[in-house]
């Protein structure tokens, strides 16, 4: 059976090791660090100004000072600190953040990703996710494999503005994990119940299948 | 020393005119100059170019001063929380330049810092590089920015002592200390004003010399955008 946003979450969680700083999107991003490992220690970074978010606070305890790049009132974990955006992004653009976790509207099989802007419909900007792509060298993201309608979000070609170009490493789908190759889709798991036909049926990009495809272990 | 404690908002904003490139610190709703935003709105000055991450709600922030289409130009990365702003901007009677965060940041930097341009890899290959000079370092490209060029920078800070040296807090720190001195004058709003001397020097965020003039806001209402909270167990 497909995933649902919270088995994306799970099996990205998987990803993220002992000493990582990371940093996470809006969305199913935000999920992760509900499941990551308690027994590693991993800081969480949010591009607004903070490292070592915790979560969100009990009711009463909000601070208009203290927010993520969501705009979401949060906490502190003890050790944390605040910064001012361009140190922030130093840590982006510097390469100090190991692993970046973001949605996408479409990836393309070079890794190319677009998730900023819909030409004529969403103006909205593409806030700090132009700088984490093109700087990021562990970028994973979280998607749906297709849109409403059922059309295929893993394509030849990007069909939106992009956000960046051939940055994306690997793809975590309610069907599949993909790694992004010079010769395309390279087809790592199966959702659990999944069949590589389903996988196969839902990419319209070039899917490299080579050998047995293990299930998921989520 | 000189002067840099003004009474009041009124003088804080002395010599904004129509037209003038403002910066103005913030990221959604923390950390914004509130009441040198009301001082604009009470000015009604007009044909503004506004940098800011954000283009506020459409009842608070900058929202108020695109309500009064006061604004000619915004400069931002995220504007997706005011309804009025995306109408202005799909009739076209607001100019938007979506920059990367980043670059926004960084082209504030560079202003404060005295740098005409910095390279970033943000944008590359993108509709944001279209027209700009790009170049090939160790393999990788990067786009040409420039330093911004503004008239005022509002910001606002936590703490601030009357020879302009600046605390932040929390979040709210964001945009506000890379504006600092990034434009011709800077104007620092805060929420609590000692006499210099009062605050640890270890502690300065920011040194007075970025600083023109500073005031403490007469009340600040802090609106939290995005109000998250967990049950207590």
């Amino acid at each position: 059976m497909a995933l649902d946003k919270t088995g994306i979450a799970k099996r990205i969680a998987k990803e993220v090791k002992d000493g990582y700083y990371v940093n996470l999107g809006i969305g199913i991003p935000t999920l992760v660090a509900n499941y990551v490992r308690d027994d590693i220690s991993v800081e969480f970074q949010s591009e607004n100004g903070v490292l070592g978010m915790g979560p969100f606070p009990f009711e009463g305890e909000e601070d208009a000072d203290i927010i993520n790049a969501g705009k979401q009132t949060i906490t502190t974990l003890p050790g944390a600190s605040f910064f001012d955006s361009a140190l922030s992004f130093s840590m982006i653009r510097g390469q100090h953040v190991q692993l970046t976790i973001l949605g996408a509207m479409e990836v393309s099989e070079n890794g190319d990703i677009a998730n900023w802007k819909i030409p004529g419909k969403m103006v909205k900007g593409m806030g700090g996710a132009m700088d984490l792509v093109a700087s990021a060298d562990n970028i994973i993201v979280a998607m749906m494999h297709t849109n409403r309608a059922g059309a295929s979000k893993l394509l030849k070609r990007c069909s939106l503005p992009l956000t960046g170009v051939g940055c994306v490493k690997k793809i975590v789908t309610n069907l599949a994990v993909l790694e992004v190759t010079h010769e395309g889709f390279r087809l790592l798991e199966r959702a659990p119940g999944v069949s590589v036909e389903e996988i196969k049926a839902a990419t319209e990009g070039t899917l490299i299948v080579a050998g047995d495809i293990p299930e998921m272990d989520i | 020393m000189i002067q840099k404690v003004v009474a009041n908002v009124k003088e804080a904003a002395m010599g904004v005119s129509n037209d003038m490139t403002l910066m103005l610190g913030g990221f959604g709703l923390s950390g914004i100059p509130e009441n040198a935003i009301a001082e604009l709105v009470r000015l009604e000055v007009s044909g503004l170019t506004c940098i800011s991450n954000n283009a506020g709600v459409d009842d608070f922030g900058l929202g108020l001063l695109l309500q009064k289409k006061q604004i000619k130009k915004m400069v931002s990365s995220y504007v997706g929380e005011n309804d009025e702003f995306e109408r202005q901007m799909l009739s076209g009677e607001l100019n938007v330049e979506l920059i990367p965060q980043g670059t926004l940041a960084e082209r504030c930097r560079a202003a404060q810092a005295g740098f005409p341009a910095i390279y970033t890899p943000a944008g590359y290959g993108t509709e944001v590089a279209e027209g700009k000079e790009t170049r090939e370092f160790s393999g990788k490209m990067y786009v040409l920015e420039h330093a911004f060029k503004a008239d005022f920078a509002f910001v606002k800070a936590w703490k601030g002592d009357t020879a302009g040296n600046l605390i932040f807090k929390g979040t709210a720190r964001n945009f506000n200390p890379n504006m600092c001195g990034a434009a011709t004058i800077t104007v620092a709003e805060v929420e609590e004003l000692v006499p210099a001397g009062a605050l640890d020097p270890n502690q300065i965020h920011i040194p007075g010399i970025f600083v023109q003039r500073i005031f403490q806001g007469a009340k600040y209402e802090k609106r939290i955008e995005q109000r998250t909270v967990r049950k207590r167990a």
